[in-house]
């Protein structure tokens, strides 16, 4: 094991384990290499319900019919589904629905993919023009604090809420 | 349009339904929201959308794996279920056993002018929902079929869907809450 995969696995582990002591149990994904720690997790976690989606926006509306159940969840999307959600957080604003959402960020601090630059340099300005509000997790040390800070608002203060891990976090992906 | 097109919705959803209070009910954006609305009179343990299109079969999933114990309905258009068609997939691979759906497919966008949708030219819903590993799915063209899709819908080996199909006539003449926070806190007081 490298040490870019331990480093990986140690903020993400922290990661879901904040998530899972402020009592989420459904996570939600489509599937992302910044989110592999945490989509495993969910998948072997007893106590969770984990769902793969065809496209983010599913997501969006699934979190607000868990609510409407009662149960806590989060959607785990890279940058570029932020894009695909956009109308979906009509749902949300509309109905004041709290909403939690992990973003990984690409096209973000070394991004080495022109394809990334676009949606990832969009994902702030779209989600604040959502009325999402949006807390950047640069690292590890500030993982349990934002995560804590983001559920609180989102689920006791009916907010929308994404939480960016930024590249500085993640690393940058080698091509 | 093809003749099998011919139901009235107005009086083909309620008969498909059946009893509105055996489900918690996830109601799609407009037309399927009148049927739905002008049928149980939004008692609360209904929720109507009102844009967000592509949202009702993935909330009715949401809905339903948080309350396992209760049925779940979702009933919408064709456009809506042709918008998301991906979300189909989703609700088969998570097999929710209290999870039903409704298709009202009049065969066009009926909100915005009736222009014809591709159910009335080329596409089965039903043959998207089956070969999404929905298994439990029918299609109803005429009156006769009325009773076995309602029992379909309260399978208790779920997911189910029926592809209910109907005239390009109106929905109920039935004016909606559009107030999207009050009916939210009704549906959760009423469900939790």
């Amino acid at each position: 094991m490298d040490t870019e995969v331990i480093k990986t696995e140690t903020w993400a582990e922290l990661l879901y384990d904040s998530l899972r002591e402020l009592g989420i149990t459904i996570f939600c994904y489509v599937p992302d290499a910044g989110h592999r720690v945490l989509i495993e997790r969910s998948i072997s976690d007893n106590n969770v319900i984990s769902v793969p989606l065809t496209t983010e926006e599913e997501g969006v509306a699934f979190l607000a019919g868990a609510h409407l159940g009662g149960k806590r969840g989060v959607l785990l999307m890279q940058s570029s589904g932020v894009g695909n959600c956009i109308n979906m957080l009509s749902l949300i604003n509309a109905g004041r629905f709290p909403f939690l959402t992990i973003v990984s960020m690409r096209g973000d601090f070394g991004e080495q993919n022109p394809w990334q630059l676009p949606m990832g340099q969009a994902v702030e300005p779209c989600l604040m023009a959502m009325d999402t509000l949006c807390l950047r997790i640069e690292t590890r040390e500030d993982i349990p604090s934002t995560t804590e800070a983001a559920t609180q608002m989102a689920y006791k203060s009916d907010q929308s809420v994404a939480i960016l891990l930024s590249q500085k976090l993640i690393g940058a992906k080698p091509f | 349009m093809s003749s099998d097109f011919s139901l009235d919705r107005r009086s083909a959803v309620p008969a498909v339904i059946g009893n509105p209070a055996d489900f918690l009910i996830i109601g799609g954006l407009s037309g399927s929201a009148k049927d739905v609305g002008s049928l149980t009179n939004e008692s609360p343990n209904v929720y109507l959308l009102g844009g967000a299109m592509g949202a009702a079969v993935t909330m009715g999933l949401g809905l339903a794996l948080a309350q396992p114990t209760r049925r779940v309905l979702v009933v919408s258009g064709d456009g809506e279920f042709l918008m998301n068609s991906g979300s189909l997939a989703t609700v088969a691979y998570m097999k929710p056993a209290n999870l039903s759906l409704l298709c009202v497919d009049n065969g066009c966008y009926g909100e915005t002018g009736n222009q014809v949708s591709a159910t009335s030219r080329s596409t089965d819903l039903e043959l998207i929902a089956r070969g999404s590993g929905i298994d439990h799915a029918c299609t109803v063209q005429t009156g006769s079929e009325f009773a076995a899709a309602s029992k379909l819908l309260r399978h208790p080996d779920g997911p189910s869907f029926v592809l209910l199909r109907v005239n390009n006539g109106p929905p109920p003449d039935y004016r909606r809450n559009f107030d999207a926070v009050e009916t939210k806190a009704a549906f959760r007081r009423n469900c939790l």
